[in-house]
């Protein structure tokens, strides 16, 4: 492993604009870690992201990217996957992009099952416009601006998924790189939708999930014996979020009939530019008109 | 003219309206004659009054006309609906058993019963081809030659087998030879084929930007169904397969945009297809094609708004919305096609501009175009060019360093695909610096902002000047813009036989408007009068503050339905200027 524990490859000179100990360095290194293992070379990879701080990462990380609108990273990332499917595309963001904003695409994405990777940084809470409750903020949770305690249950991405039967549900906790690298690895090499959940600590605006409450509580599914390929377990895992929360690979579809959607369209062998050409006849189409 | 003859047919939504329009349309097409189809519906699947007008002309016409002469009720409701537009003498061809009852006395009309449903019955053993009894009647009635409609009807229903099509031609000859033996005087209006072998098709306005699509190089399209939209990105699905075009349904407008954008970053020529309302969630996204210069084709087909609106009726009401949509600067372009030819070619325009300055182009059509058929050459694939504007991998692998966002004298920064080379490809929708990435200081804004704007001026030089037609020395000058050309010309036609002195300028490429060259052309007009499908006059403001020609008469139409000539020279009587 020696070898890899420095993977210069993928840095850049960006200035990181996250606050000091933000769960989102210890994330970027295991994604750093993750591609180098995996041998993958910048121009391979795409990294598309919304915006927050987490959307940022794309940024500091040496390859393609485009960081668009705040929740709207998996529209972008699909079809940049359904267009070139021979690159690494992953879409990258926080919980309030992803999950509030981009609520909608998280499901239809799952739907579609593209071979792309999802990434939420979970920190449960808003950190770029300072301190108000995301989807997933524990119910009750004082905010500046939830002065009296949330009062919407929390979005439970996990559970949501699995019921929607996506192909690769997972959760890391930017506490264990080692773990996280493992999932972020499985992730991608996955062919199919893949989310990765990772529990954040925000240091600035969460003082309620902090590294030691997490801690305290996070622990490896793969230390049960879990079978990720049985849906039933794992919706009922994903539902244990208070004095437990279980982490690692919660649930991998492998049936055949979830092919993935550049498969669904023809395109997951060649990248759809290259297929295409110029010269398009279109004499037989309009004398249909006649 | 020796021969412009309306048919229109009344009934319920589902009754098969559009099916009579479509058989009649193209057995006078193929007969020589130029043929304009328009229908009106509701936004329903069952039921209400709808009705499908079928003009027949040997000349060129873009246009519906006010005046019936041949009218078909399959319900009671079009006699009541449109007794008032029938000529003298029309005749009302109707299946008497299948209607409740007539209010109207046949004063000037005249009713002729055919018993659409028993003769379908009688000679193809089931109701279902009274539709073509129907069609047969009407081209018995016009004593055309009965093979043109065989041809049509086996060419509808080959791909239903020989039963199927021998059944309809038989019921359609039936409906002939029941009009031509039971009509007082044989034929009602004589209309005979001419030229056997024009290079005619009757196409929509969604077809032409289809085929304008296919043939300019779409790869993607992504798009939530909107009327009067859906029909484009139904007839690319159609044909998707043979082209290799990808077509995604989204699961809202937002996620439509955004993933053309994806696709178009990635190296798809990218388009969606919307209407106003869907486009009102894809104003976001259209500033994210504008900061990270993502080109993109968005064909917008307008109906009344606000909001839902009439959605199955036409205006020009969004043109001032697509001008200003988005929050910030940045260049865009608008083409209005006048007639499916235009927009067949505007369209193959919209995707070269878009790849070339690297900005979103709209085609702006409407109901009126979108859903109305149209008599126009062959489109002439002979020019069409593909235009990429994108880096090749040999092209990349000699350049020491790329930057996606390069300042240059044009504003226009070299397009790299991302995994084309060795080369990063980095964009953002944060102010960024010349790799792509995030930078905030002011320098850097002035730059950039500057480098983007910068395009317009090559932009503007793209745009063709205005169509003029009619005579040189007018009296009054009408101007209008996008799909109410057929209209006005047809306007300018009628008056000049009668011995007025009009003249049309035309505008189908309207944003950004080259300001030398319109006012050239306007300048020294007498009497310009704008003509507009929309209650405010968006397009005389928009000349205003592009040109600072001011257009004080206009006639403005906002009820939903499209202009006739007819219209126009009636408003024309009440501004007493005719």
């Amino acid at each position: 492993m020696s070898k890899h524990i420095q993977p210069q490859l993928f840095d850049t000179n960006q200035e990181i604009e996250w606050c000091p100990g933000c769960g989102n360095f210890n994330i970027l290194k295991a994604l750093k870690r993750a591609f180098t293992e995996l041998e993958k070379k910048p121009e391979e990879l795409l990294l598309c992201s919304g915006i927050g701080q987490a959307a940022k990462l794309p940024h500091y990380i040496n390859s393609n990217i485009y960081n668009g609108l705040h929740g709207r990273a998996l529209p972008i990332a699909t079809a940049a996957k359904i267009v070139n499917s021979e690159l690494t595309v992953i879409a990258i963001g926080g919980d309030g992009d992803m999950y509030g904003e981009g609520g909608n695409h998280f499901i239809h994405t799952i739907r579609r099952n593209p071979n792309i990777t999802m990434i939420a940084h979970d920190n449960q809470i808003y950190g770029l416009t300072k301190g108000q409750a995301s989807p997933t903020s524990n119910f009750g949770m004082i905010t500046k601006l939830q002065k009296h305690g949330v009062i919407n249950r929390p979005f439970n991405p996990l559970s949501v998924a699995i019921g929607l039967n996506c192909s690769f549900v997972s959760r890391g906790f930017a506490g264990n790189i080692e773990q996280l690298t493992s999932i972020l690895k499985k992730a991608i090499l996955h062919k199919g939708f893949a989310l990765v959940d990772i529990l954040q600590p925000c240091v600035t605006f969460n003082k309620l999930n902090t590294y030691k409450w997490y801690q305290e509580r996070v622990y490896n599914l793969d230390d049960e014996g879990h079978d990720p390929h049985d849906q039933q377990e794992a919706f009922r895992k994903s539902l244990e979020f208070g004095d437990k929360i279980p982490t690692g690979i919660f649930y991998e579809n492998k049936e055949n009939y979830l092919n993935t959607y550049e498969q669904n369209v023809g395109v997951d062998d060649q990248a759809l530019t290259k297929k295409s050409d110029d010269s398009r006849d279109i004499t037989a189409l309009m004398l249909e008109f006649t | 003219m020796s021969v412009d003859f309306n048919i229109k047919i009344g009934g319920e939504a589902g009754q098969g309206l559009q099916t009579i329009s479509s058989a009649l349309a193209k057995t006078f097409l193929n007969g020589g004659y130029n043929v304009f189809v328009s229908h009106f519906f509701l936004s329903r699947i069952r039921g209400g009054h709808n009705f499908s007008e079928v003009r027949i002309s040997d000349e060129q016409i873009n246009s519906k006309k006010n005046s019936v002469d041949l009218l078909v009720a399959l319900d009671a409701k079009s006699i009541e609906h449109h007794y008032d537009e029938l000529n003298e003498g029309t005749v009302i061809v109707l299946d008497i058993n299948s209607i409740e009852s007539i209010t109207k006395e046949a004063d000037d009309a005249s009713y002729f019963d055919v018993p659409f449903t028993d003769i379908a019955k009688d000679i193809s053993g089931h109701k279902i081809y009274s539709n073509s009894v129907a069609t047969g009647a009407i081209v018995g009635l016009l004593c055309y030659e009965f093979q043109y409609l065989a041809d049509v009807l086996t060419r509808a229903f080959e791909s239903k087998g020989d039963d199927i099509v021998q059944n309809n031609i038989n019921a359609a000859k039936a409906g002939y030879d029941y009009a031509q033996e039971n009509y007082a005087t044989q034929c009602y209006h004589m209309v005979i084929p001419k030229d056997k072998t024009t290079n005619k098709i009757l196409v929509t306005g969604n077809e032409a930007i289809g085929l304008g699509a296919i043939s300019g190089g779409l790869q993607f399209l992504s798009a939530y169904p909107m009327s009067p939209s859906t029909g484009a990105m139904l007839y690319i699905a159609d044909n998707a397969d043979k082209f290799n075009i990808i077509v995604e349904q989204a699961e809202d407008e937002i996620a439509a945009l955004n993933m053309a954008i994806g696709a178009s970053f990635a190296g798809a020529r990218s388009m969606v297809t919307t209407s106003g309302g869907g486009f009102a969630l894809m104003a976001e996204a259209l500033g994210l094609a504008g900061i990270t210069e993502t080109p993109v084709v968005i064909y917008l087909a307008q109906r009344p708004g606000p909001a839902t609106g009439l959605p199955t009726m036409t205006e020009q009401g969004d043109l001032q919305f697509v001008i200003n949509a988005s929050q910030g600067e940045f260049p865009r372009c608008v083409l209005a096609p006048m007639n499916p030819k235009d927009a067949f070619y505007l369209t193959v325009k919209a995707f070269n501009i878009a790849a070339k300055y690297q900005i979103p182009v709209f085609l702006l059509g409407d109901q009126y175009l979108a859903d109305s058929s149209f008599t126009v050459p062959i489109f002439d694939q002979d020019n069409i060019d593909v235009e990429h504007w994108v880096l090749s991998s040999e092209e990349l692998d000699e350049i020491e360093e790329y930057k996606r966002y390069l300042i240059t004298e044009s504003g226009i920064s070299p397009r790299a695909l991302p995994g084309s080379s060795k080369h990063l490809v980095c964009a953002d929708s944060d102010e960024h610096d010349e790799y792509g990435h995030i930078d905030q200081t002011i320098e850097n804004r002035i730059k950039m902002n500057s480098k983007r704007l910068k395009k317009n001026e090559g932009l503007v030089k793209e745009i063709f000047p205005p169509l003029e037609y009619g005579s040189n020395d007018s009296d009054i000058t009408f101007v209008g813009w996008g799909s109410t050309y057929g209209p006005i010309k047809e306007a300018v036609d009628t008056l000049t036989k009668k011995g007025y002195h009009v003249n049309m300028v035309h505008f189908n490429e309207v944003y950004p408007l080259p300001q030398e060259t319109v006012t050239s052309i306007l300048k020294d007009k007498n009497s310009l009068i704008a003509i507009e499908n929309n209650a405010t006059g968006q397009f005389t403001k928009l000349l205003y503050s592009e040109t600072g020609i001011k257009i004080s008469q206009s006639i403005l139409r906002f009820d939903g339905l499209p202009f006739t000539a007819d219209n126009i020279i009636g408003k024309l009587h009440d501004m007493e200027m005719i």
